[in-house]
């Protein structure tokens, strides 16, 4: 399933062997991660989401070795791992880029601006939704309300914020990223790479100095309402917080029909998954 | 019509009057967002952060309940439940353990309160779980944030750690006696898990799928145990209420809907952001606050609380936003979720939009939720292609009734909130759509920089 996730061809004959295991010392290692993970619970099966983000930490996707490695920890079939890996949209289930780039296309984000970036960008990256860009760097997709409508549009770079973004600053954000020059976030810490934001969400927190402070207190767009209340004028609206000034022609890709709105690689979108495809019918 | 539904100008009224935001705004979980490090325990600390946890540790748990209850404190996820009355259902003395989970997967589309509070100050949580746990007699409490926000995760960890380290978490807390650890658990992606049945069994390590109820969470929850699960916001309000005292809070708001709360405005508004105020304030004071709609363009249509909440219009401007007010306008008030959209905005294409959302999010436990979302989303987007006949119209409307109340959880019925609502108030843009080529909208004139080159804008 993993590895031909993009083959849509029936295939019959022998099942799949099972997944190889991980090298003695990576596991060695990761036991010690998982038994940490594993005692912040009462019941150890609760520990199954953390665990599937920290293989993910290992190998920057959730592979069929992985699920095999939570199953045994947590004493699982590998079906039920995998039916609960490919139940989250935050599993990847191929391997992917170092930075996982996500275009906020809810209504509120695509109305703002979020449908002409994300149109912009499977131009300027030349790939599509859920795809990688051949260095292997940016891995492109459409992501749901991310809980910042107040910043719209919004783009999310291994789950870091930008805020306010627009095609030209969103472009220059995947240049940044595939050209190694480092790039910060409008509310969160310097970018680490998908396999470190990982762990972190496996629950181990991010050690590097300043990475808690940075960026500040609140937004700007949270302030608002402190900042009127305090007896404060209105503030400009800041619209491009990357400092430019904004001067595009209309974007091309801005006549949508929601057509770029094919499901993602979950479980209900993959027709090789028993649970059976709800909205499979794509483009 | 006044200036808040037709454009900018002017940022706000000159003096302060009974209208101006220092009368009707009252930051007090964002009370201290401008500050350096707003997140820190010392920071919070010179807030008065902790004293309402004393106060209540000086009280017997059941008085507490009884306190909490009194406040009229109602939750802020959504469905308004008092959250008084949700610690008081917890048996007591069954001999099993009690559990307290937050539900911090934010995700209804335009909610973004708890996100934002828990970035700026995670201790008003922390402080309101240790006092929740209390209540409840409870020695083990979750944080389920949704995973896709890390910068909210890593101050949570850091909020968490410095909590331990202070003495108001683990053995003995403060000298009452009270044993308390707190585990933060990122989810992974999945609107569901913001349903609390759902969340509860994302916690115990499965497909986020909602229960059956009953039994409700209070009697079998967590690992079947009695367990209370309350929204961020909920929790972060008590601390303030102890400390201030039950008074204090029932003097903002209305006798039902007590208190003050986070309201977020976003879209098509000259000032989008969070706006703190007592229960009761209307949209139009806040946009006559901020500067209105965006310049040259009027109000079309807004949720007061989140997509699932049935849409408004100009016409339900002077609507007070608390759970009576909202729900005697149609609607509900939910998360206060203010998604303003201007006259540019396709409500066909905004409609389209939110239900794919829920179609994709559905779990598929449902049968009508799980293929009546998937047959709006094709119907729509025939509408929305020009393609679509006028039968769809009924069609549609159809379909969100039979999804509407005919599942285990609200998502469905989310789901049919928007349907029935555009219908009713925007039948007619469905019918242009049908009966001229397609969408006679330009999405280019929606975005955010569409009037750029005439506006100047820092």
């Amino acid at each position: 399933m993993t590895a031909h996730s993009s083959n849509q061809d029936v295939q019959l004959g022998m099942p799949q062997l099972p997944a190889p295991d991980y090298p003695a010392d990576v596991r060695a290692r990761l036991e010690a991660d998982a038994k940490d993970v594993v005692s912040r619970y009462p019941d150890s099966r609760s520990a199954l989401l953390p665990l599937l983000h920290l293989v993910q930490s290992e190998e920057g996707f959730v592979s069929r070795t992985g699920m095999r490695f939570c199953a045994e920890v947590l004493e699982l079939t590998t079906a039920e791992v995998t039916a609960v890996a490919t139940f989250y949209t935050m599993y990847r289930r191929k391997p992917s880029g170092d930075y996982q780039v996500g275009v906020c296309t809810n209504t509120l984000c695509a109305v703002m601006g979020g449908d002409a970036i994300f149109e912009d960008l499977k131009e300027h990256l030349g790939v599509g939704n859920g795809e990688t860009t051949e260095d292997g760097k940016v891995t492109l997709e459409h992501i749901e309300c991310n809980a910042a409508c107040d910043f719209a549009p919004v783009v999310m770079v291994n789950w870091e914020f930008f805020d306010n973004q627009t095609p030209a600053s969103a472009r220059r954000i995947v240049d940044d990223l595939r050209a190694d020059r480092p790039v910060e976030p409008t509310r969160g810490a310097p970018l680490c790479t998908y396999r470190e934001t990982a762990r972190i969400l496996a629950g181990f927190p991010d050690e590097r100095p300043g990475a808690v402070a940075a960026t500040g207190g609140a937004g700007p767009a949270s302030l608002i309402g402190l900042r009127l209340a305090k007896g404060e004028s209105v503030p400009a609206r800041v619209v491009s917080p990357r400092g430019e000034a904004v001067d595009e022609p209309p974007q091309p890709g801005s006549r949508h029909r929601s057509s770029h709105d094919a499901p993602q690689s979950t479980s209900d979108s993959d027709p090789h998954h028993p649970s059976g495809p709800v909205t499979e019918e794509g483009e | 019509m006044t200036l808040s539904t037709e454009q900018g100008g002017t940022a706000r009224p000159g003096a302060p009057g009974p209208t101006s935001p220092e009368k009707l705004l009252a930051p007090v979980l964002s009370a201290f967002w401008d500050e350096e490090e707003s997140w820190t325990l010392k920071t919070y600390q010179r807030h008065e952060g902790y004293q309402g946890l004393r106060k209540a540790l000086a009280m017997s748990p059941d008085d507490l309940i009884a306190y909490v209850k009194e406040s009229g404190l109602r939750g802020r996820g959504g469905a308004g439940f008092p959250t008084g009355m949700k610690w008081q259902f917890i048996p007591q003395g069954d001999g099993k353990p009690h559990y307290l989970v937050v539900n911090a997967d934010e995700s209804e589309p335009g909610t973004c309160k708890d996100i934002p509070l828990l970035f700026a100050n995670p201790h008003s949580l922390i402080e309101g779980m240790i006092i929740a746990c209390y209540a409840i007699r409870s020695n083990h409490a979750f944080i389920y944030l949704r995973g896709e926000v890390v910068p909210v995760l890593r101050r949570l960890h850091e909020a968490v750690r410095e909590a331990y380290e202070a003495g108001y978490l683990g053995r003995n807390v403060l000298g009452s006696g009270l044993d308390l650890d707190i585990t933060v658990h990122a989810g992974a992606g999945a609107y569901i898990c913001g349903e609390e049945t759902a969340l509860l069994d994302s916690l115990e390590g499965r497909r986020g799928q909602p229960r059956l109820r009953p039994p409700f969470p209070a009697v079998a929850g967590l690992y079947a145990c009695p367990t209370v699960v309350n929204n961020v916001e909920s929790i972060a309000s008590v601390p303030a209420i102890l400390n201030r005292g039950k008074e204090w809070f029932t003097s903002m708001g209305s006798e039902k809907s007590p208190g003050f709360t986070l309201y977020s405005l976003s879209g098509h508004v000259t000032s989008p952001g969070q706006y703190e105020a007592p229960l009761g304030i209307t949209l139009r004071q806040l946009l006559d606050m901020s500067g209105g709609m965006r310049p040259g363009h009027r109000l079309k249509f807004w949720t007061p609380g989140g997509s699932s909440t049935p849409l408004l219009t100009e016409e339900h401007l002077d609507v007070p936003l608390d759970y009576e007010g909202v729900g005697a306008a149609g609607s509900m008030l939910g998360t206060k979720a203010l998604q303003c959209f201007d006259e540019t905005t396709c409500v066909v294409r905004a409609v389209t939009r939110w239900t794919e959302f829920y179609a994709h999010e559905s779990c598929g436990k449902c049968t009508p939720c799980r293929e009546g979302t998937y047959w709006l989303v094709q119907l729509l987007r025939d509408i929305e292609a020009g393609t679509g006949v006028m039968s769809d119209l009924d069609k549609l409307n159809d379909i969100a009734d039979n999804i509407n109340g005919k599942s285990f959880c609200a998502l469905g019925d989310g789901a049919a909130s928007p349907i029935f609502s555009s219908l009713k108030y925007f039948r007619e843009e469905y019918e242009q759509h049908i009966t001229g080529s397609g969408c006679p909208f330009d999405p280019a004139k929606s975005t955010a920089w569409a009037d750029h080159r005439t506006e100047v804008n820092a």
